[in-house]
């Protein structure tokens, strides 16, 4: 499902050149399930971006789906964006002024999804979060884990292929992040492709498969149980 | 992302930041309610003037003698110069004009008007009983010049109520003899204040009949004619024929200038809604001003909002509709600014009314329509930039930002 060659990204900081990414390969089946851990520094989040098409490799290629995602135009990311990729981010990103509800809707608002499905997609997925009674509760009233289920439930809205969570668990305690790291497991298992970052062993341990960065570099790449 | 929605998250937008929708909604409405008084006022002002000349009857004509028109090859005649006396024998001819109601002829002057030891320097006008009708002017005691006919000296006179105060102090005038130049006339009546009278003060007056008036101050020609036609729609047809009778007694010279009640109507419309646009435009000034200001503060939203920005960037949102969703929020600002601003406007030109009880204050449709047109313009194309820059905003800087 995704692909990439020698995927490179070179940041220009002044007159100085840093390499995030070194001409990276990488091949992703749908479903699966994939830590990347890695020192600070490493590329991790730049690898995540450029799967994510918020940010453009400066060389190589990346097929997602066999097209070649690099060559769309704006509009076409964001619409691959929209219809293929979930993001789960360290802090969250909801949208302070807008309730629980609000937050999970807006990306099928931007979708253009009609006002009843989506009424009836928001209250199912609530439910499933068991945050059906925080509906309209705005991000201030909530706790960082109930923060990141209905960032999760965001991500998800859209039926995308792939979820990608960069540190989902950064912010909080061991309790709410396993609780978060369950609920991804469980999407998971339903099919959809988990891609983690994470600084935590213990939760990259727990994917499928583990790709290990060093130096905008993958240094091991490893199927089953460590 | 249908119309509804955008109007809800903008409206959401909006309201969630309440010091900014205050800033930005004084801009607007100093700006839409500047349009609005200050075009309330150039209308009223034209109102007012328009309703004082109408008082006087549409139907009026004005004779003046000489052309003072530039047009057409009028050989040796000068503005302002006077090449036929316009007499009473010209006013009595046009009297008989089968279009014509009723005439006055006038003579202005000057003169010292003296009674015993008082005295006074003032206007004079002569002329004749009609005119109290043509000026629709009411008379507090006392009657107006007796008909007679134009060449006739008469020593009468009628006065208005500062001369009378002046003069009589508390005396009843009516009855007593006066010295206006070097002849004597005795009061026959006292003009209402209360009578409405462009460019006259009624107060200040001293009429006398024509021939009076124009031997004290010996000018044969008359200052203007006044010529009432029967009815409004018989003005062109008297028009003619007031030229035609002219040209018959001035050998065959158009030298008249004839000046109808509309021409003069329309001439003070065309200088007040010139006026009315000018200050509408210097009103648009503000609304300018305030467009920049909601540039400015849409600009520091866009920084405020790069977080949430990039997230709407991650989850799909194009550029068009992230430029969208901005703009709408500077349209909305600007919206409920003009819709405060007209409410600012209506306020103030309605308190002003009570200390202006003579004008109406009413903003013309047109520029309330302008202004509110003009404030969402401005509103949108001021919004343009920091959308913009909204739009081009990179989702992984605009993201790791916390
Ligand atoms: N916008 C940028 N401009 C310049 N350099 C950047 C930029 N973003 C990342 N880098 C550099 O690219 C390299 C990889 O950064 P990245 O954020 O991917 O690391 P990471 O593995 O996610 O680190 P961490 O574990 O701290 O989140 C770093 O050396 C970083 O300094
Ligand atoms: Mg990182």
């Amino acid at each position: 499902m995704i692909r990439l060659e020698k995927v490179e990204r070179i940041f220009q900081v002044g007159d100085q050149q840093v390499t995030a990414l070194n001409k990276v390969d990488l091949s992703i089946e749908a479903g699966e399930y994939i830590s990347i851990m890695g020192p600070s520094g490493s590329g991790k989040s730049t690898l995540l971006n450029m799967l994510g098409l918020l940010d453009q490799p400066t060389g190589g290629r990346y097929l997602l789906d066999g097209k070649d995602v690099t060559s769309l135009t704006d509009d076409e990311q964001a619409y691959t964006r929209q219809q293929k990729i979930g993001f789960v981010f360290q802090f969250f990103h909801l949208i302070p002024r807008l309730t629980a509800e609000a937050n999970i809707e807006l990306p099928m608002i931007l979708a253009g999804i009609p006002e009843q499905e989506r009424k009836e997609r928001t209250q199912n997925v609530l439910k499933a979060i068991g945050l059906e009674n925080r509906a309209d509760h705005r991000p201030d009233q909530l706790s960082g884990g109930q923060l990141q289920r209905i960032a999760i439930a965001r991500a998800t809205i859209m039926q995308p292929k792939v979820l990608l969570a960069d540190e989902p668990t950064g912010n909080l305690d061991q309790h709410s992040g396993k609780e978060i790291i369950q609920l991804l497991e469980e999407l998971n298992s339903k099919g959809l492709t988990l891609i983690i970052v994470t600084h935590d062993i213990n939760i990259g341990k727990r994917a499928h498969r583990h790709i290990q960065l060093v130096d905008g570099k993958i240094s091991a790449d490893e199927s089953g149980a460590l | 992302m249908n119309i509804k929605d955008i109007i809800l998250f903008t409206v959401h937008a909006v309201t969630s930041n309440r010091v900014r929708t205050l800033l930005m909604l004084v801009a607007m409405s100093i700006g839409v309610g500047s349009v609005i008084i200050l075009t309330s006022l150039g209308e009223g002002a034209r109102h007012y003037v328009i309703d004082e000349f109408s008082a006087l009857g549409t139907n009026l004509i004005i004779v003046l003698p000489g052309r003072t028109e530039t047009a057409g090859n009028q050989a040796g005649m000068l503005f302002g110069k006077t090449p036929r006396d316009l007499t009473v024998y010209d006013a009595g001819a046009i009297h008989r004009s089968p279009y014509v109601k009723q005439i006055a002829p006038i003579s202005v002057g000057s003169a010292s008007i003296s009674y015993k030891q008082r005295s006074r320097e003032g206007p004079v006008i002569g002329s004749s009983a009609s005119l109290l009708t043509i000026r629709h002017w009411e008379m507090s005691q006392g009657k107006f010049l007796p008909p007679m006919d134009y060449d006739r000296t008469s020593p009468v006179c009628v006065i208005g109520a500062e001369t009378k105060h002046e003069l009589f102090g508390n005396e009843n005038p009516l009855g007593k003899w006066l010295r206006i130049g070097d002849r004597r006339f005795r009061v026959i009546g006292l003009i209402a204040s209360e009578g409405r009278s462009v460019g006259v003060d009624v107060e200040k007056l001293v009429i006398i009949p024509v021939a009076s008036a124009m031997a004290i101050f010996n000018n044969p020609s008359l200052f203007r004619i006044m010529v009432e036609s029967k009815n409004r729609d018989m003005v062109p047809s008297a028009i003619k024929d007031v030229e035609r009778i002219i040209r018959e007694r001035h050998q065959g010279k158009d030298d008249v200038t004839l000046i109808t009640q509309d021409a003069v109507l329309g001439t003070f419309d065309k200088i007040f809604t010139a006026l009315t646009f000018t200050v509408a435009g210097i009103g648009a000034i503000s609304l300018f001003v305030a467009g920049i200001l909601i540039m400015n503060v849409m600009l520091v939203t866009v920084s405020q909002r790069t977080a949430e920005i990039g997230l709407l960037k991650a989850i799909g949102a194009s550029k068009q509709q992230i430029t969208i969703l901005f703009m709408g929020e500077a349209a909305l600002l600007s919206l409920i600014g003009a819709l405060a601003g007209i409410a600012f406007g209506i306020l103030v030109t309605q308190t002003a009314e009570i200390f202006l009880p003579k004008m109406t204050l009413v903003a013309p449709w047109w520029a309330l329509v302008a202004a509110m047109v003009t404030a969402i313009t401005t509103g949108i194309l001021f919004g343009i930039l920091p959308a913009q820059r909204a739009a081009r905003l990179d989702p992984v800087t605009a993201l790791s930002r916390r």
